[in-house]
């Protein structure tokens, strides 16, 4: 069980990727129309469900019911 | 609707006189009634108007909802799991339930609940802004005395239902309700992007737009926004599942892989916001003028001009049910930290609550918030609540921190809860409270600062007491938890 807690390191990359506007602050490339501003941030949620969800399963444990 | 509530107290068949049977569901809801439960609970009908409100006011700068909503969940993930474990264990009802185990101090347990109970209430009343404003579109006698008398009536109905089926109630809503608003906005983002001619065209209408304002804005942050963009989204989400409401629902989960699903499956609900923050833009392109003071109309009237008069009730109906959900948990979430954690305090002998005492408590939570709404000028409600998420903020470190460590001196935290308390109120009187619109937008940019300055300010106090309490070799009570708790 313990060796499988390193997975968590992966969530730090939300907060990486959404807490510094200076990295993605722009209105190109846009997408549907939507500047890079917006589109990105919405990305990290989808991004960040994936990555919650792959820490789920790989940490899962066997007395998960 | 309100069937559904009722009728909800007849749900698994529970025994209603048990406190953990009424306030937390029995504690067995699975993960898709606590998906809809915890979404129906953390996504007010509030944050749907307000979200997109803020940025049809504002400008980029309202867009911090979306980060905010998605790194909330790799802290939930990491620290409610925890807390459901122990809470689980030792039979926990309220976080104070837990700080006064862990800690063996009852005024920091006092401070904890009463900290929780007024936070929650400027948000209950929030609840009820959003429900004002759809009435008064609704028209008719919705609308009539500015919408009050409809208020109060709903206002009862909730009291009602939340007395009768306790949590079972609001989770049993939350499915049609829930359902409702993915429906309308859905709908929304489809239908009125494509009358407007698309999101590029959106785009450059409000910017031109908001260009030439009095106070002008942008679609884009401007540099001295990037700090205070990071710090509201950070200090947001650190404090989101403190508040009373989110523990009462994370309580009621039936076990921990229930909770680390939703974690990761919570997020749909901010994909949801994400998309309806960019309605305050397509509001703005669509001509629609609002005074600042009346900015929650803006979603009603967007929904009123685009869509045929049946759609927008529908539209609005969700919204107002929408409110009703949150506004039930957080009077229970509230009610249990009264009764848990501030009366049997104060009680001569510690004896078990009684469930009626819990419900006339939520009661007169509720009348409590109706009254609120009834004296409190609306902006004034928006900077309570901003103040009430910097005031719940000061309880992470006894609270969060506590899951980890029990290295922090037990006065110390209270003395850094002060500490914060102190700085929150100051720092926010100094930011200037105001009815206007522009105070109000200034309050909004500077509480994410207030809460998170609060919190290193606490943090500091605690750190250095601590120390003190060291060096003097000051009893640090008891702690009733042990490790094998947090298995």
């Amino acid at each position: 069980m313990r060796h499988r807690q390193g997975w968590y390191a992966l969530l730090i990359a939300p907060f990486a990727g959404t807490l510094f506007p200076w990295i993605y602050n722009r209105q190109t490339p846009e997408l549907f129309g939507l500047p890079f501003f917006y589109w990105y941030q919405l990305g990290w949620v989808v991004v960040t469900a994936a990555l919650l969800g792959l820490v789920v399963y790989l940490t899962r444990g066997r007395d998960d019911v | 609707m309100t069937i559904v509530g009722f009728l909800a107290a007849r749900w698994g068949n529970p025994n209603l006189a048990s406190i953990d049977e009424w306030a937390l569901g029995g504690r067995r809801f699975g993960t898709i009634v606590s998906w809809f439960l915890l979404g129906g609970d953390l996504y007010t009908a509030y944050t749907f108007v307000a979200v997109p409100a803020l940025i049809y006011g504002v400008g980029a700068l309202g867009f911090f909802a979306v980060p905010y909503a998605t790194i909330a969940y790799p802290i939930a993930l990491v620290v409610l799991v925890r807390f459901w474990g122990v809470a689980r264990k030792r039979g926990y009802v309220t976080a104070a339930d837990f700080v006064r185990e862990r800690f063996d101090d009852r005024p920091l347990e006092v401070a904890v609940a009463l900290t929780g109970v007024v936070a929650a209430m400027p948000y209950i009343a929030l609840q009820l802004v959003g429900m004002k404003a759809v009435f008064a579109q609704l028209g008719g006698m919705f609308a009539a005395y500015g919408g009050l008398p409809a208020l109060t009536v709903s206002f009862a109905l909730l009291a009602a239902y939340t007395y009768t089926s306790g949590l079972r109630a609001p989770a049993s809503i939350a499915f049609v309700k829930d359902t409702l608003i993915y429906v309308t906005v859905i709908a929304a983002v489809v239908v009125i992007p494509a009358k407007l001619g698309g999101w590029a065209n959106i785009f450059h209408a409000s910017a031109a737009q908001l260009a030439i304002r009095p106070k002008p804005s942008s679609i884009l942050l401007a540099p001295p926004q990037y700090f205070t963009y990071a710090t509201m989204a950070f200090g947001s989400a650190l404090s989101l599942f403190i508040y009373p409401h989110s523990i009462t629902s994370v309580l009621a989960a039936r076990s921990k892989e229930v909770l680390r699903r939703n974690a990761a499956l919570l997020p749909i609900y901010s994909l949801l916001l994400g998309l309806l923050a960019l309605l305050g833009y397509c509001a703005i392109a669509a001509g629609i003028k609002v005074q600042p003071a009346n900015s929650s109309s803006v979603v009603p009237l967007l929904f009123a001009r685009f869509f045929p008069a049946w759609f927008a009730g529908v539209a609005g109906a969700a919204v107002a049910i929408g409110a009703l959900v949150p506004a039930a948990i957080m009077c229970i979430g509230a009610a249990n930290l009264c009764a848990s954690n501030v009366f049997s305090e104060f009680s001569a002998a510690r004896k078990p609550v009684g469930t009626r005492f819990v419900r006339l408590l939520t009661l007169a939570t509720c009348a409590g918030a109706l009254l609120f709404i009834f004296f409190v000028p609306v902006p004034y409600a928006i900077d309570f609540q901003l103040l009430g998420g910097a005031l719940m903020l000061q309880t992470f470190p006894a609270f969060v921190l506590g899951l980890w460590t029990r290295w922090f001196h037990p006065r110390a935290l209270l003395a850094g809860w002060a500490a914060g308390l102190l700085a929150s109120c100051a720092m926010a009187y100094a930011g200037g409270f105001g009815p206007n619109f522009t105070v109000r937008e200034f309050g909004g940019s500077v509480t994410g600062f207030i809460a998170l300055y609060a919190l290193i300010a606490n943090l500091a106090v605690a750190a250095a007491l601590t120390v003190v309490f060291r060096k003097l070799s000051a009893s640090a009570g008891a702690d009733r938890t042990t490790a094998g708790d947090y298995a």
